[in-house]
């Protein structure tokens, strides 16, 4: 089979259920490509190798012109990327200063503080649930819950959700690289207008925040001063944005995924029950075997580089298939399994090297308390159907719904 | 008896003797145990103290962030060792294969794992240096004292010579807000390590954070007052200054002493081993039941021209230890190689400082990403051709690929460009190193020795 009708296939929506056999079937040939389409990367240590490698880039202004055609990768004239499609120095100076309000060094406790406040938004979402006896996971559980808490970390209004959450799913359907040229130009036109109005929207909070700051992140990115000064208006937009829709569209997944592998295992399940501590490395082994981000299909070669016997030309398109390397039987024992206790679990999930996941410790805490809280609070949960109904994503890949009965809801 | 069976005989009921009980001599015990060892295993070590870990010994611990007697290391696997701690070993005879000890004792062997490592190197004038006031900064109790006394709030602090650990020194002392001079006979802070271009930068870093950097001064003397505090510095410039506290950092001193007349080749620069880590004896013979690991240990890497290496690195100390734990337990054709790619991290002055290879080595120099001017940088050390080496200051996480390109003995200068190349990394540079023969504080990988063969070896790693 060529690479193009290898990747038709995993962009396919028919095997988006399971699209681990295709990844095996790349791994055959650890890099491949042909005429026109990009450069896929299958294997661990290749996958892991060019996240590492400072030859790679992620800004689209260093395709040429063919790769960036053929794989839909257009610059958008109305705002300049965020710090996802941006290389080292800018891409450093911005990731710093939005790291400033969340993470080490200079806020090194911000999320293990959350900890209750997140655990108190699970424990109100199940609550809710009390006298159903069929749910679906997603719109009542994970989906609200890490959008209930990137609105509270950045300072947006929940109840602006209506507005946003449209804007936001179109974005994250941008990233899906399906379809004809035709039907993807047609898709940035929408992608592009959605980042417009998403952009519209929270310069006109960051503005709120700069006049009258809160304890929030749009406030500290609008009025603090670090050692890298201050992101300019146009760049506090572009990262915004780029947190707001992180900080749900990947989530959701991980804790869909999730409940949907535990059920898959009840075995695992009922350890969880109990045996909290396991929520740790279950959550790692769930990043390595349904990442919620499947491929990074935004990178390009600033040389000619040589990736395990293929010669990959300057400008090239490059896919790393992250979700095909957790596969990696080079890499993992038995990978087709799920272990929860694995040792030595160094997945690709969350990436690795500079681009590495800015909000992998939110993700982490969020994923273990949701899955810890369900299984120890949802009587009896049955799958209704598997697999289940799956969003048309590719790239960010999970169940649109999870229909499940339960026999109730525990205290 | 046949050879297998001895082997395993000595597997089960065999005696094994570790002398030193630090990070490389635990290490090693625990994978003596790991491998199946099942005999009798005793540690020896001179210092009263479980073993501990010395990285935070400069940072953490001076700063009072951590107590210096809260750095026990990990034990990672019970050992049911026999500890001989506070006595140290004073001899060694090879031929009746059996350790003496300070206290008298004696201590027979099947197997000795010598893991003795260094110390630091005192100040010259024995005098001066009984002045109080007066510390190095090798050990726990070296670090409970020295820390006492930062806490007390010094009037200044002297540091003498910017290598890691005295740079890591004035870098407490600026962050606990104590004004330290620093006094360095080299034209930079870590020039012995990292060269002239980047020692420019970190004498950039240590000015702009306050302190009172001289470089290409020596210290002459030290004074004290009447009551034998140490109280001035004089500099081969002909200045003084006032001092209360005074570090002196010239660097380590190998612990093999002890085996001055043992026969085994044992000098001030270390023990030389094999790749396989067993130690020669003076006529050039490998011996084959005495092994050596960690600091004290030299050895020939085919990366880097066979030359001995002999690396002061955290991390050399384990795997070496591992190394040299397996082989002492196995078959010879079951016997790993000591293929370490040397690399040591250091914390100062807010910058993350890490390296990979053998930067001492290098004759050029070019950064390759970032700026020297920003302090944020990856450099390249070129050899002859290849890359041998490269250093990231606070970007770490470029170091795998940098790592990858010195295995496979890539050319230098690079030939690609990579993200974030300023106008500077267009070009090479002279990498600036001290001339060798001239020591100072000492580099953290120290070149001896050279075997006739030059010949390339391809060195892949195993990966999982």
């Amino acid at each position: 089979m060529t690479s193009v009708a290898l990747l038709r296939q995993v962009l396919d929506y028919a095997n988006r259920p399971d699209p681990y056999p295709l990844y095996a079937e790349l791994r055959r040939t650890p890099v491949v490509r042909d005429e026109a389409g990009p450069y896929l990367v299958s294997t661990y240590w290749a996958v892991k190798g060019l996240l590492h490698d400072p030859r790679i880039s992620s800004d689209a202004r260093n395709l040429t012109p063919e790769a960036a055609e053929a794989t839909g990768q257009e610059q958008d004239p109305n705002l300049p990327p965020s710090f996802l499609r941006l290389d080292p120095p800018e891409h450093d100076r911005l990731r710093r200063l939005a790291m400033r309000p969340f993470g080490p060094p200079h806020t090194p406790r911000r999320v293990f503080e959350m900890h209750g406040e997140l655990a108190g938004i699970v424990t109100g979402l199940i609550d809710g649930l009390r006298g159903r006896d069929a749910i679906d996971l997603v719109d009542d559980v994970s989906y609200p819950f890490p959008v209930t808490v990137i609105c509270r970390i950045l300072g947006v209004p929940r109840e602006d959700e209506t507005h946003f959450h449209e804007w936001a799913d179109t974005i994250a359907a941008g990233l899906d690289p399906v379809g004809t040229p035709e039907e993807r130009a047609a898709k940035m036109q929408d992608v592009q207008q959605a980042r417009r109005d998403l952009a519209m929207y929270l310069a006109g909070l960051i503005e709120e925040r700069r006049r009258s700051p809160r304890d929030d992140m749009l406030s500290a990115l609008a009025t603090e001063h670090g050692p890298d000064g201050q992101m300019s208006p146009v760049e506090m937009i572009t990262t915004s944005v780029l947190l707001l829709i992180a900080g749900h569209e990947t989530t959701v997944n991980l804790i869909t995924n999730g409940m949907l592998t535990l059920l898959r295992h009840p075995d695992v399940l009922q350890r969880l029950r109990t045996e909290p501590a396991l929520a740790g490395p279950l959550v790692e082994e769930l990043l390595r075997f349904e990442p919620p981000v499947q491929m990074l299909p935004q990178r390009t070669t600033l040389a000619e580089i040589e990736v395990a016997g293929t010669v990959i030309p300057k400008g090239a398109a490059v896919y790393l298939m992250v979700a095909s390397g957790n596969r990696d039987p080079q890499r993992f024992t038995d990978p087709d399994r799920f272990v929860p206790d694995r040792p030595d679990n160094q997945h690709l999930g969350f990436g690795h090297g500079l681009h590495s996941c800015f909000g992998a410790p939110l993700a982490r805490l969020e994923a273990q308390l949701a899955l810890t809280e369900l299984v120890r609070r949802l009587d009896a949960p049955q799958l209704v159907e598997d697999p289940p109904p799956y969003r048309q994503n590719a790239v960010l890949r999970g169940p649109r719904h999870l229909p499940l009965t339960i026999g109730g809801i525990r205290d | 008896m046949t050879i297998d069976g001895y082997l395993e005989a000595f597997r089960r009921e065999g005696r094994i003797v570790v002398v030193g009980a630090s990070l490389a001599g635990l290490r090693a015990a625990e994978a003596l145990r790991a491998e199946g060892f099942a005999g009798t295993l005793t540690l020896v070590g001179d210092e009263p103290h479980e073993p501990y870990d010395r990285p935070p010994l400069s940072k953490q611990v001076l700063l009072g962030k951590v107590p210096a007697d809260h750095t026990r290391l990990p034990r990672v696997r019970p050992v049911d060792a026999q500890w001989r701690l506070g006595s140290a070993a004073t001899g060694l005879d090879l031929a009746a294969k059996r350790v003496r000890l300070a206290d008298g004792d004696v201590l027979d062997y099947d197997r000795l794992l010598i893991t003795t490592g260094v110390r630091a190197r005192p100040w010259p004038q024995e005098l001066e240096a009984e002045l109080d006031g007066v510390f190095v900064l090798r050990t726990q109790d070296d670090a409970v004292q020295l820390h006492h006394r930062l806490a007390a709030g010094p009037r200044r602090v002297l540091v003498i010579g910017a290598g890691f650990t005295g740079s890591e020194i004035a870098s407490a002392c600026r962050e606990r807000d104590v004004p330290v001079t620093v006094a360095e006979r080299g034209a930079a802070p870590l020039v012995g390590a990292l060269g002239g271009v980047v020692g420019e930068v970190a004498a950039e870093l240590q000015r702009a954070h306050g302190v009172d950097l001289r470089c290409g001064v020596q210290v002459t003397g030290l004074e004290g007052d009447s009551a034998g505090r140490v109280r001035t510095a004089h500099f081969s410039d002909g200045t003084a200054v006032a001092c209360d506290v005074v570090v002196v950092a010239l660097g380590a001193t190998r612990n093999t002493e002890w085996l001055a007349d043992s026969g085994l080749g044992a000098g001030p620069r270390g023990i030389a081993c094999d790749a396989g880590c067993r130690a020669f004896d003076v006529r050039g013979i490998v011996t084959d039941d005495v092994f050596v690991a960690g600091d004290v240990a030299r050895s020939p890497h085919p990366l880097f021209g066979y030359q001995f290496l002999s690396l002061e690195h955290w991390g050399n100390a384990v795997a070496q230890a591992e190394v040299a734990a397996h082989n002492m337990v196995s078959a010879s054709a079951e016997r790993r190689p000591h293929l370490w790619m040397p690399s040591f991290w250091s914390a100062q002055f807010g910058v993350n400082i890490k390296s990979v290879g053998v930067p001492p080595m290098a004759d050029q120099i070019m950064v390759t990403q970032g700026s020297l001017a920003e302090q944020r940088f990856t450099a390249a050390y070129g050899f002859q051709g290849r890359v041998i080496a490269a250093v990231t200051f606070d970007q770490a996480k470029w170091l795998d690929f940098y790592e990858r390109q010195i295995e496979r003995a890539a050319s230098f200068p690079p030939e690609f460009t990579t993200v974030d190349r300023r106008p500077e990394g267009r070009q090479p540079v002279a990498a600036d190193f001290p001339d060798p023969s001239q020591p100072s504080h000492g580099p953290t990988v120290t070149l001896s020795g050279y075997s006739p063969t030059d010949r390339r070896v391809s060195f892949t790693p195993r990966r999982a």
